[in-house]
């Protein structure tokens, strides 16, 4: 060795792979304007399309007159639901098993549905032509209430299901009900509570929001009729399954359907589903025979594609008198607007809504859910969750507080009696999940100590102290969450989408000189995938991220995947980055092995290459190996060095994480001023910490702004309310509090490289360490559990309710 | 209305001058995307409260989505597509969004960048706090505004000449 | 959303201007900063057919000392008034308010004439000026008349504006040295209306308010001048109990519709909140009392 020679940490360094800091390849366009999103393609010839949206909530349509509309010069077409008939298109199946229409078919079921598609030369025409429809309406009476929706008077929501006593997840006990769902061991859980000690019963509800992305849903289709292929650029979340159901409703081969995800403002969920105005959009084109651009404004996005939780659960607790839990009993009212549009998988109509046990070891459990029609927007996507876990999170998080609280036990300690302890896992739970990895008492006693529990404990005693003396008019509230997320859908046994099994997959080709392009099936939206799968490729392959291209989104060249969401990208499409990149390490092995005369068994993996056991100036670099692949390849192996790898997870990972918040609210005006919120996330193996801190930076501020008051609300005839960024609570750097993260690092057993996933936990278990701290802060005046959300206004009105 | 009103504008673009023919209505954030291709400057609320849009005019920042093409007659504008140096090195602010990780969808970076490098001309040395006050016209989804912060004090640091040290958590 | 068509006006002048609104007449509106209008019209909430451009009127720019007063151009800037050396040294209470507008950008184009002369009960400027005892100075087609801010508003977009005039200025007379002002805003976040927010303005010697005048911001179809609540703490030195009486009187005027921002009940009481904070601070800043 000369001086030269790199060091091994030099070498490793080089390489920017798992673990390391590195800073993203996606901003260097981002941060000079190069980003290429959906609005930004402009293709020869483009029309614009948009929607006549309903003014009610609900009403027959008795007229649509596109007279006027049509003689606007620029105008080219006005799509109804007749026009779409002829073509069965007018109602599309949505991921639920459910249908939905997709311009109004006769009535409209919420307001802001779409009724009629104006195509014209382009937005500004489009906008002016959308003024002079006329519709002419019947109203009809308007269900917004859940629980008025099964009332044995109600009016009937969906005549097109008029009669049906089966849905997609069986029976249909009312005219409004969409399914019920229940697991668990009923018998034993009612015994359970018939012999508990101690009970708790709560409706603990989590109120209708919208993810609401920077960049609202949008689409630009392109039909040729020559070739008879269809070109589609969107915002799609899950490219693939859109090319999969597009063919499918259109009957368009799938190999003549190209569709492609550019650069996507942000999902959250929001992007995941079919919408209206994708095939409405590709319809258009195939009418007009010229490419069709459709754009949401923001009042769109919120009021119509893709609203998240309106989920009132009851739940109820048995226990001992020491604070050991004895059982959990939940139902769960699940309003899903007027069509069961929830993106969930197919088989789950409450999503994963069973880990609602939480990080406990109960020793049994039931939980059944009933869903409902309502005049609202459809939706009940997974907003920066895994499906339906924010809301698992939030109802076993706020239990277990009114349970401690009910104990006069301290919300931590009872926890840590409950916790499922390191040495049960993989554990399953008593609503069927096997728990891959955890250690709960770790996290959460590290939180407890870096915040100072015991002190702030204190602290807060003497501040209640003075608040009843009438010294200050602020109550001081400590939060504790402790969640376990379920991400990574998959188990293709019982995870699809329409049938389409939840695997993921990767592909990955070295070039002769080394460097490398790798396409995947997930589809970035601000995770920084370019940056992250390279960093995995890295430290598999010993190439460098820097010559690794990563590319996503275009489905002629991306192996086929379900996309990004519900956390699932690190989980099944990391794993099968790194199931890929060990198959071509296997093949470069035996190059390796043929290029130093030696056996593949007398070698050993350094680093960026392989090397001689006991003689370590005998190696080859990755980048040797490749060249050689190619050109060299030892006799009777076939040239090349690429691989494929289609990888169904063995079991969904479970990552974790214990929060605390602490609040000071002003009684007098209900202002909760966020004092300090510590957050520590468990994610097993972290690939780029630089990226994780900012995921949970992100999920954090999100649960924020849904647990103090962002939220759509409906008045009773069905109006939605404030669906602007006036009205909807997204907060500005001012309002948002600082965040501290930590972490701890528990591998998940069966992932290749043991990482679990984290975009959504901050969310998960942000929501409930911000409502535990409002509860906990209103405690000790006699209140048990105040609704979110959390904003001033009702939390003045909590103060008042109680008398201060 | 009868036959639609056109009209002639002159702005200069980036440092370069441009002439157009523009209707009155048209925003100028369609101006800047449509007509003179720079989709740097994004649209995500329509309502003026996401500073998406946000371009430099005139050395103050505004809301492009929220201005007609006609009120910018005269103007000189700055979009993100301008924001690099003259010699093609990236700006400080575009550095620093990229060494304090200050993104990650993309989508509002233009604009936040466009009102950061305003900011930073009105206020210099800016505090954290004065930082946050000054970025309240943009919102952000995916960063919770920590990393853009740090981003900005990045900025400034070097364009003050100094190197800049994260505060210790 | 897209506004729809208009033809465009660009007057030069002041009297141009209030000719072209007069020949135009009820389908025209002036166009200042457009921070109001432009999202109303993209809403097509507003679709004026002809807009009259202020953006190149000479005589609407400057924040000008006159005998007894400041006079502030209508097309002054939020931003303008926010960098005002004279206005943060006499009539700090308006840097305050201004600051609280919605955010940098929209300060950067969002004029006071624009924010005082549209009637939206949600702008923060006209209960500063009833506050102030500010006047607005009204072009028309025979000249100018001048309007107190305090009868100036009618209802929610109805004020005493004509068809055909301009609001050119605003003179506020300047408060001796001394005074202590404040402005207190709840709200939602940066860019919100009020939920309620309060201007007071008062003076006082040897430790008792002399004089004192409060008005209140989006708590009523208009702004309100809280002229009990002011009487009621002259002559005070604001303990506890007159604090609560000027709340009182405050929220007995005040008539706010349920929104958003909360009950109407709770936005009333917010309105004495905000009454009794204001003058808590303002009381703070009186010097050389």
């Amino acid at each position: 060795m000369n001086d030269m020679t790199p060091t091994r940490a030099e070498r490793e360094a080089r390489l920017e792979g798992m673990g390391c800091k590195r800073k993203r390849v996606e901003d260097v366009r981002f941060t000079q304007g190069k980003g290429n999103y959906v609005d930004d393609i402009k293709l020869p010839g483009m029309l614009h399309g948009d929607f006549v949206r309903s003014q009610f909530g609900h009403a027959r349509i008795k007229k649509i007159d596109a007279s006027k509309a049509l003689a606007l010069p620029g105008v080219l077409a006005v799509i109804t639901a007749e026009e779409l008939k002829p073509l069965g298109l007018h109602w599309m199946p949505t991921l639920a098993g459910d249908v939905q229409a997709v311009l109004a078919d006769g009535k409209v079921c919420f307001q802001n549905q779409e009724i009629a598609f104006v195509v014209a030369e382009n937005r500004y025409i489009t906008d002016d032509a959308l003024q002079l429809i006329e519709v002419e309406y019947e109203e009809l009476p308007v269900i917004v209430d859940p629980f008025k929706s099964m009332a044995p008077d109600a009016p009937v929501l969906r005549p097109d299901l008029d009669g049906k006593t089966t849905g997609a997840h069986g029976a249909r006990k009312h005219h409004n009900h969409i399914f019920e769902w229940s697991v668990g061991d009923k018998a034993a859980t009612d015994e359970a509570f018939a012999q508990a000690e101690i009970t708790v019963n709560h409706l603990i509800s989590y109120h209708r929001t919208h993810p609401s992305p920077l960049e609202t849903c949008q689409a630009i289709a392109s039909f040729d009729k020559v070739k008879g292929e269809l070109t589609v650029y969107g915002t799609f979340q899950a490219p693939h399954v859109i090319r999969t159901v597009a063919s499918l409703l259109s009957k368009i081969p799938e190999h003549k359907i190209h569709v492609v995800s550019p650069d996507i403002g942000g999902g959250f969920g929001n992007k995941v589903g079919a919408y209206s105005g994708y095939i409405c959009a590709i319809v258009a084109s195939i009418v007009t025979g010229r490419p069709v651009k459709w754009v949401e404004d923001r009042m769109e996005n919120l009021s119509t594609t893709s609203f998240a939780r309106d989920y009132h659960m009851t739940a109820e607790l048995a226990a001992t008198r020491d604070g050991r839990v004895t059982g959990l009993r939940v139902h769960v009212l699940a309003d899903h607007g007027a069509f069961d549009a929830c993106a969930d998988p197919s088989k789950w109509p409450a999503g994963f809504f069973n880990i609602v046990t939480g990080s406990y070891d109960f020793p049994v459990a039931h939980l059944s859910v009933d869903g409902v029609y309502t005049n609202k927007a459809p939706g009940g996507v997974a907003y920066r969750c895994s499906f339906r876990v924010t809301e698992a999170a939030y109802c076993i998080e706020r239990s277990m507080d009114i349970l401690a609280q009910k104990l006069g036990m301290d919300p931590a300690d009872l926890r840590m009696k409950n916790f499922i302890r390191r040495e049960q896992f993989p554990y399953q739970s008593a609503l069927g999940w096997e728990y891959d990895s955890g250690d709960y008492h770790l996290a959460l006693q590290k939180a407890m100590d870096t915040v100072g529990y015991r002190q702030l404990r204190a602290e807060q005693a003497a501040k209640r102290e003075a608040f009843k003396r009438g010294e200050t008019r602020d109550l001081m509230g400590i939060g504790v969450s402790f969640f376990t997320e379920i991400v990574g859908a998959g188990p293709s046994k019982n995870c699809d989408i329409l049938g389409v099994a939840m695997f993921d997959s990767a592909e990955i080709r070295i070039h002769p000189t080394g460097s490398i392009i790798a396409r995947m099936g997930s589809k970035s939206q601000g995770q920084g995938h370019e940056t992250t799968w390279a960093q995995i490729i890295a430290t598999e392959l010993g190439i460098p991220a820097d010559d690794i291209m990563i590319e996503e989104g275009n489905t002629d060249t991306a192996p086929y995947g379900l996309g990004t969401y519900g956390s699932r990208s690190t989980p099944v499409a990391g794993a099968a980055i790194a199931m890929a990149a060990r198959k071509i390490k296997n093949k470069a092995q035996m190059i390796a092995a043929h290029l130093l005369e030696v056996s593949e068994y007398d070698l050993e993996w350094d680093i960026d290459g392989f090397r001689v056991k006991g003689n370590p100036e005998r190696a080859k670099t990755m980048k040797e190996i490749a060249w050689a692949a190619y050109n060299a390849p030892p006799p009777g192996l076939e040239p090349g060095l690429e691989a494929v790898n289609y990888y169904d997870p063995p079991n969904m990972t479970y990552p974790f994480g214990a929060y605390i918040c602490v609040m000071d609210i002003d009684v007098d005006t209900g202002v909760a001023k966020i004092r300090r919120f510590y957050a520590l996330d468990d994610c097993g193996t972290r690939i780029n910490p630089m990226i994780i801190e900012g995921q949970v930076h992100g999920g954090l501020t999100e649960a924020f702004a849904i647990a103090m008051g962002q939220e759509i609300k409906y008045d009773e005839i069905g109006n939605v309310m404030g669906a602007s960024f006036m009205d909807f609570f997204l907060p500005t750097a001012v309002e948002t509090p600082h965040w501290e993260t930590d972490f701890t690092v528990t591998p998940s057993p069966h992932h290749p490289i043991g990482a679990k996933g984290v975009g959504e936990s901050p969310n998960v278990g942000g929501v409930p360490a911000f409502s535990n701290a409002v509860n906990d802060a209103f405690g000790f005046l006699g209140s048990t559990h105040i609704q979110m959300p959390h904003d001033a206004w009702r939390l003045w009105e909590a103060a008042r309710r109680l008398g201060v | 209305m009868s036959e639609t009103q056109t009209l002639p504008i002159t702005v200069t673009v980036n440092g370069s001058k441009v002439q157009r023919f523009v209707e009155p209505r048209t925003l100028l954030v369609h101006f800047l995307r449509e007509d003179l291709g720079l989709t740097g400057t994004h649209i995500g609320c329509d309502t003026s409260h996401c500073g998406a849009c946000t371009v430099e005019i005139d050395g103050e920042s505004i809301k492009s989505c929220t201005t007609f093409a006609v009120q910018a007659n005269g103007s000189s504008i700055t979009t993100v597509e301008g924001l690099a140096n003259a010699d093609g090195t990236l700006h400080a602010l575009q550095e620093g969004f990229r060494q304090m990780h200050g993104l990650q969808c993309g989508f509002c970076t233009p604009g936040m960048l466009m009102r950061a490098k305003v900011l930073l001309t009105e206020n210099p040395d800016p505090s954290e706090e004065e930082i946050r006050f000054g970025i309240a016209g943009n919102l952000c989804r995916c960063t919770g505004y920590q990393n853009i912060v740090k981003a900005i004090q990045f900025a400034a640091a070097r364009l003050n000449g100094r190197t800049f040290q994260e505060a210790a958590e | 959303m897209i506004p729809g068509p208009f033809t465009y006006h660009r007057p030069a002048s002041i009297e141009e201007a209030v000719g072209l609104l007069v020949s135009l007449g009820e389908e025209s509106r002036p166009l200042a900063g457009g921070q109001s209008l432009i999202p109303m019209m993209k809403l097509r909430m507003a679709t004026p057919e002809h807009l009259v451009d202020l953006g190149g009127v000479a005589g609407l720019k400057g924040i000008d000392v006159e005998p007894g007063g400041i006079r502030i151009g209508a097309a002054v800037t939020q931003a303008q008034v926010i960098g005002s050396a004279l206005i943060a040294d006499r009539l700090p209470i308006l840097r305050d308010a201004a600051l609280q507008i919605a955010d940098p950008q929209v300060r950067t184009r969002g004029t006071i004439g624009g924010n005082v002369a549209n009637g939206d009960p949600g702008n923060d400027m006209p209960a500063v000026m009833q506050c102030l005892g500010a006047s607005y100075v009204l072009a028309g087609p025979s000249g100018e008349r001048s309007v107190a801010a305090r009868d100036f508003y009618l209802g929610p977009y109805f004020t005493l504006l004509e068809p055909g005039e301009l609001l050119v200025a605003v003179r506020i007379p300047l408060p001796s040295a001394g005074h202590g002002q404040a402005y207190e805003k709840l709200k939602r976040k940066i860019g919100d209306y009020a939920t309620a927010a309060a201007a007071v303005i008062l003076s006082a010697t040897a430790g008792r308010i002399a004089t004192a005048s409060i008005a209140l911001t989006n708590v009523a179809p208009t702004p309100l001048l809280a002229e009990e609540a002011a009487r009621l703490v002259v002559g005070t030195s604001l303990d506890a109990a007159t604090l609560k009486a000027a709340s009182a009187a405050a929220k007995a005027i005040a008539d706010p519709a349920a929104d958003g921002r909360g009950t109407a009940e709770y936005r009333r009481e917010m309105a004495g909140v905000m009454v009794a904070r204001a003058l808590v601070k303002a009381f703070g800043r009186v010097k050389g009392a």
